[in-house]
């Protein structure tokens, strides 16, 4: 029987496979664990269509496994939708560090993650993927990527 | 139909429109006019793919047989697939795929906003998850529209003749048949009347700030929701089945 604060203790382990730099508990799409009958970890996907989210339940189930937990189940939980919002002020720390601008609400300047200077322009709605913008910084003049507010 | 059936069925409706026009979406990948409407088309396609597997996997749920979502994603014959004539029209050029996208997405996020509310939570809470995206998707599209509409003369005569094209299959998305009505009735789900009054209203808008001319009422198509397509259906299905049919139970 495990206790449920030990089980979110070693998912705050596992990365997010697309950006490494991210906890799955970072990332908020830890929604619940649930000790009662073997563990039960309910998990919220991104986008419709990200593609880690099967590589993500996987690892999931790999980390338990790793610790020993014999019987581990994944509950994919939609409602209600995951949003950037969740993802935790640690998260945007470490984004910021990995070169990637934090989500911001749409009337907040979006500052570069290499100078913070908030001369910023968008390149391109899209980047490398499907949750990513491309901007550059007029300041320094490094292009970088921003993490779309979902 | 019983308790079950209604979503089953919905469901899977609604995941043939995302999937269909996913489809259309991944082919103008290489084929898009620019790189970053190539990531654009690349994204969304990707939304749509996965909408499609969410209503898939969900319609399966409820209808208890085992079907999984590649299953209904790619072995069922032409005359099961029940998604608007709309998604299925070819690409054509930039501003066929535009418009198109402008038209469906008008419709759909106004659907996915009703079936937020609607009495079955598994397709409320997709809906809930997509609506997001296609949010994102219109503001794509429109974007595009006003520029090609009120772009140069060339641009702007092919928009408006896109728009004269396709004008003919938007009466399918309010045209409720049996399943629209049982959906409503026993669901609290979409009212199609009152969708298609604020659709009018907000493509409207749109197309008068692209400078472009709403299309008079005319003669509407219509067989899509019942399993009868256009000629285009056939070669679509051929190039994204030809995998599984050919090599039945095919895993990576």
């Amino acid at each position: 029987m495990y206790e449920s604060d030990q089980i979110l203790e070693w998912l705050s382990q596992v990365p997010d496979p697309e950006i490494p730099v991210l906890t799955i508990t970072d990332l908020g799409i830890v929604r619940d664990v649930d000790c009662s009958d073997g563990v039960t970890v309910s998990l919220t996907p991104t986008y419709s269509g990200c593609p880690a989210t099967e590589a993500i339940e996987a690892s999931v189930v790999a980390a338990l496994e790793d610790q020993g937990v014999s019987e581990v189940r994944i509950k994919r939980v939609l409602s209600p939708p995951w949003t950037t919002d969740w993802i935790s002020d640690d998260g945007r720390r470490k984004l910021r560090v990995y070169g990637i601008a934090p989500p911001e609400r749409r009337d907040r300047p979006i500052a570069c993650p290499r100078c913070d200077s908030s001369n910023t322009e968008i390149i391109s709605e899209f980047g490398s993927t499907a949750c990513k913008a491309s901007y550059r910084c007029t300041d320094c003049l490094e292009p970088f990527e921003y993490f779309k507010c979902l | 139909m019983s308790a079950r059936e209604i979503p089953a069925t919905y469901a899977t409706r609604l995941g043939d429109n995302a999937l269909i026009l996913g489809q259309r979406m991944i082919e103008l990948v290489a084929a898009s006019p620019e790189l970053e409407e190539e990531l654009a088309n690349a994204n969304f396609s990707l939304d749509y793919l996965g909408q499609a597997r969410l209503f898939y996997t969900y319609a399966g749920e409820c209808e208890g047989a085992g079907r999984t979502e590649d299953d209904f994603a790619f072995q069922r014959p032409e005359q099961e697939y029940r998604n608007l004539l709309l998604v299925e029209q070819p690409n054509g050029h930039f501003g066929d795929s535009t418009v198109r996208s402008v038209l469906f997405e008008s419709w759909y996020v106004l659907l996915l906003d009703a079936l937020t509310r609607c009495d079955d939570e598994g397709i409320a809470a997709i809906a809930a998850r997509a609506i997001k995206e296609v949010r994102y998707h219109l503001r794509h599209s429109s974007q595009w529209l006003v520029r090609l509409g009120d772009g140069t003369g060339e641009s702007h005569a092919r928009a408006q003749a896109s728009l004269d094209d396709l004008w003919r299959f938007t009466g399918e998305m309010f045209a409720a048949d049996a399943l629209d009505d049982a959906m409503l009735g026993e669901f609290n789900g979409p009212d199609l009347v009152a969708i298609e009054a604020e659709w009018r209203s907000n493509v409207a808008a749109i197309i008068t700030e692209a400078t472009l001319e709403l299309p008079d009422d005319q003669w509407m198509a219509s067989g899509g929701k019942q399993g009868e397509h256009t000629e285009h259906f056939g070669f679509l299905l051929a190039e994204m089945q030809y995998l599984q049919r050919t090599y039945p139970g095919a895993e990576w």
